[in-house]
């Protein structure tokens, strides 16, 4: 029985409509090659004990940041994760809840969605903040959707070059079919430039930077805002959670929008996900704003109770002309972050900022001595930083890899012309036996290859 | 309400003609239709418009309704009283509640719009 019931006369139907032929035509965009012809190649069932091994054994392949040490980063960070966190989130009662369709009957999810807000809008110094987006990078591209959608007739998005490559291609993904002008405008030292901005910030929607930048270095946040509100621009700051511990926050200094990747509260690295961006703005944006947003008011008899609010901006009301396409939130790792955020507390988070800044000028201090290794650029930062090497940084890693050493994230092919360049982050985690492992192994790989 | 031409709109809008400008509103039909009125989003003043274009957005507690120009030419005014008492348009859809002002770009343009009567007929009044 088919599981999705259409007739022939459905399926005639509809391909009339769309102009093409047959189903067959329907696919014929899709290259030849790449079509499968057969039934799949992939091995016949297996019992659950013999599954369990399989997977034990696929898994047991994995390096992780667990089995080796690691300096990457670049927008996913290695924290330590209370376990705590991993408790409340396995409750069945959050685990196996989707995204709450009859909304206000979950009001356990929609409480703690509502705390998360609390929380983002209290980190990031915003009025409102939404229930979370799929990750940083779309909650950046929405946020460049919002600067679009003002009726200005405004068609241009300045991008800084120091914002994640990641990031920005997916901005230019989600723009695409917006008719938008993306422009990127060059760092100078590895940091924006504000004065640099002003011909490409005239007549602009929007200006997108990242606060610290992808280079670990502090950008001028306060001077990129305020070119972008004197060209009335929007300013959308992303920001490292974890830096706004020691970092003013991006309302202090006049972003419009803040947005960023939670990940680092309270999740792990994996590859693929799960991630978490959250977005927050001021209230004059709020109908702008993407997503749900989760409200408290009371009841009938005074009681506190959570509810959706402002779903006109939603899609199953306004269709086509909703602020955006998302149905959804990262529930579960909204979650995560929210616990994590609590177990910290102000003065933990605080703590885990400056230990981490530490850290990360020992690491600073620690590969610059050595030999032929120096900072690509001056200036603060926090958590990571760019070190240039007197080899290819990418023949470095992987050199070094072979020792369970990951030393971090070559820049190149991403920033061209950096390609001896390796961006190293450092976290609350490291000791200082695995900085100093790093620095004697980048010494000795470097000392071998001058060897004669 | 001041003196000059009144006209209609079929997505119903009320336009008061007066010289080359038109003052423009929700019909009490559709300010009953929407509920509550919440919030009233509106252009620039001097935004250059079509006949047709989507010049405000007035969101009721269920439902968000586009108001369209129903005729060309650039905003002259808003209604600012709106943005902190959107509810104007509920209590005095046809006073107090007007929406925004549009400066003609040339005269004639509402000779096509709906009188009262036909109105009315189209809403079943």
């Amino acid at each position: 029985m088919p599981y999705i019931p259409n007739t022939d006369r459905d399926r005639e139907e509809m391909l009339r409509v769309i102009g093409a032929s047959s189903v067959e035509d329907l696919f014929s965009a899709v290259p030849a090659g790449v079509r499968l012809r057969g039934p799949l190649e992939v091995p016949g069932p297996l019992s659950e004990i013999e599954l369990a091994r399989h997977v034990g054994e696929l898994a047991a392949m994995n390096r992780t940041a667990e089995t080796e040490t690691s300096f990457l980063g670049g927008g996913f960070y290695d924290h330590a994760v209370p376990a705590a966190v991993r408790h409340v989130t396995r409750l069945p009662h959050f685990y196996t809840a989707y995204t709450p369709y009859q909304a206000e009957a979950s009001q356990g999810t929609l409480q703690a969605i509502y705390e998360f807000q609390s929380l983002i809008a209290r980190l990031t110094d915003m009025e409102v903040a939404n229930a979370s987006m799929y990750d940083g990078a779309t909650a950046a591209a929405e946020a460049c959707l919002m600067a679009l959608d003002r009726g200005s007739g405004r068609r241009r998005i300045v991008v800084a070059s120091t914002v994640s490559p990641a990031t920005r291609a997916v901005v230019r993904t989600y723009l695409l079919a917006t008719g938008a002008e993306i422009v990127e405008v060059p760092h100078a030292r590895g940091v924006t430039d504000a004065a640099a901005l002003r011909d490409a910030l005239s007549g602009a929607s929007g200006l997108l930077f990242q606060h610290p930048n992808h280079f670990g270095l502090l950008e001028p946040a306060a001077a990129l805002s305020a070119a972008a509100r004197e060209a009335g621009a929007l300013a959308i700051a992303s920001v490292d959670p974890v830096s706004l511990g020691v970092l003013a926050a991006p309302g202090s200094y006049g972003a419009d929008i803040a947005v960023g990747e939670g990940q680092s509260l309270g999740s792990p690295m994996g590859f693929g996900g799960p991630l978490l961006g959250f977005m927050a703005a001021g209230k004059k944006l709020v109908r702008r704003l993407p997503g749900r947003i989760i409200a408290a008011t009371q009841d009938a008899s005074g009681r506190r109770g959570y509810v959706m609010t402002l779903q006109t901006r939603e899609q199953h009301i306004r269709r086509e002309k909703a602020a955006s396409n998302i149905c959804t939130n990262e529930g579960l790792v909204a979650l995560a972050a929210t616990v994590y955020l609590s177990l910290l507390g102000k003065q933990g988070f605080r703590d885990l900022a400056v230990q981490i800044t530490s850290k990360a000028r020992y690491a600073a201090e620690a590969l610059s001595g050595v030999a032929g290794v120096r900072r690509a650029f001056p200036g603060p930062f926090f958590r990571e930083f760019v070190v240039e090497l007197p080899m290819d940084a990418r023949t470095a890693a992987d050199e070094l890899a072979k020792a369970r050493i990951w030393p971090g994230t070559p820049c190149a092919p991403s920033f061209a012309g950096m390609e001896r360049c390796l961006l190293v982050s450092v976290n609350e985690q490291h000791t200082r036996h695995d900085i100093d492992s790093l620095a004697s192994a980048l010494g000795a790989l470097i000392a071998s290859r001058r060897a004669p | 309400m001041a003196a000059g031409e009144l006209r209609f709109t079929k997505t119903h809008e009320w336009l008061l003609v007066q010289g080359g400008s038109v003052t423009l509103g929700l019909t009490d039909y559709a300010q009953h239709e929407l509920g509550d009125i919440v919030f009233v989003e509106l252009p620039a003043v001097g935004k250059a418009v079509q006949a047709g274009d989507v010049v405000a957005t007035v969101e009721s507690v269920k439902s968000v309704s586009e108001i369209y120009a129903p005729v060309s030419g650039s905003i002259a005014e808003v209604n600012g009283a709106l943005d902190g008492s959107p509810g104007l348009i509920n209590s005095d859809p046809m006073g107090e509640g007007w929406i925004l002002r549009i400066a003609l770009s040339d005269a004639g343009q509402t000779a096509g719009l709906l009188t009262r009567d036909a109105y009315d007929k189209e809403i079943g009044a």
